[in-house]
């Protein structure tokens, strides 16, 4: 007997409107997406001291001290300075190489301590530590430009030469607890 | 008289549409992986300062935020300064210890972003500090803008 072959038809999913489908997700995600990076000053904290530990001697000449009160007056090192020459100052006290007396020895022993109020308005803070980290970050650039002839920026992470500048100048930064106000 | 005829392409004229779908689901693929849905609903406010030697985060994935300011109230006013975590306040500063560090067990590389209220006072920002160092999340970040 002869079995008569049937023309099946071709089972296929339309899939013309996949494309459809798909734009509509991809709008969704680009619309929920943020793009903007988050931006700020990075910075690391000691870590917590243990009990009846004492804190290491440092030289008085290796510590700049700044302090910040409540209205935004800025002492350097008990001299009243305004904020557009602390970057100066600090920079003048870092690279001192033990020239002056009352400066830093050299740049890996220099620590900038920065003290404010309790009623220290924010703003004022960020813009203090903002002019610290810029002369750090100018002494960085300038060592950088002389020996590799780039900027600090555009070295590599965790490459050789970057961790060299960043060893040349360390950033010693230590916030004090402010007086109770 | 010359008379040309005028020559009808013979090529199909259409552009082929079958590989859409792969390029588009590409681009999709790509978004889906970039987006952080995670999203909270601030209940103080934060007006960000700005400061010019800023560097950026690259890695979303890292970050912890605290947030620092004025209270919303109804009605456009504000209170006092709180701190917020996450979707809650804080009104025990000493609980952010353990906050954190239940967050740095399961995120050893966290990074703490402080997103301050430019208005705020110094102090409340040094007693969260402090939380922070005893629960030993010591990279933190003041979060500002780009000074223009």
């Amino acid at each position: 007997m002869q079995i008569k072959k049937r023309d099946r038809e071709g089972a296929e999913i339309p899939s013309s409107s996949l494309a459809d489908i798909a734009f509509l997700l991809l709008v969704f995600f680009l619309l929920v997406t943020t793009i903007d990076v988050d931006t700020g000053i990075g910075l690391v904290l000691p870590p917590e001291p243990e009990e009846n530990q004492q804190p290491p001697p440092i030289k008085e000449r290796n510590m700049l001290k700044i302090l910040v009160n409540a209205q935004g007056m800025v002492l350097m090192d008990e001299e009243p300075t305004s904020l557009t020459e602390v970057k100066q100052k600090v920079k003048d006290f870092i690279t001192n190489r033990g020239e002056d007396p009352d400066l830093s020895e050299s740049p890996e022993k220099a620590i900038v301590s920065i003290k404010t109020d309790r009623q220290t308005p924010y703003s004022v803070y960020i813009d203090m530590l903002d002019e610290v980290v810029g002369a750090y970050e100018e002494l960085r650039n300038t060592a950088a430009q002389d020996r590799f002839g780039r900027t600090y920026e555009s070295l590599e992470d965790n490459s050789d030469a970057k961790e060299q500048i960043k060893n040349l100048y360390p950033k010693k930064i230590s916030i004090a607890e402010p007086d109770q106000g | 008289m010359a008379h040309f005829q005028k020559k009808s392409a013979t090529t199909k004229q259409e552009v082929p549409t079958s590989a859409m779908p792969d390029i588009v689901f590409m681009l999709l693929i790509f978004f889906m992986v970039t987006t952080v849905l995670r999203e909270v609903t601030l209940q103080v406010q934060v007006d960000f300062t700005q400061a010019e030697n800023i560097e950026k985060i690259e890695q979303k994935r890292l970050v912890s935020y605290i947030y620092i300011g004025p209270e919303k109230l109804t009605g456009n006013r504000v209170g006092d300064t709180k701190v917020q975590i996450d979707d809650t306040l804080i009104d025990d500063l000493g609980a952010i210890r353990n906050i954190m560090y239940d967050k740095l067990q399961e995120q050893p590389k966290l990074i703490v972003s402080l997103r301050v209220d430019e208005d705020s006072e110094f102090g409340i920002v040094t007693d969260v500090e402090q939380e922070l160092r005893k629960a030993g999340t010591l990279r933190i970040n003041y979060s500002t803008h780009r000074e223009d």
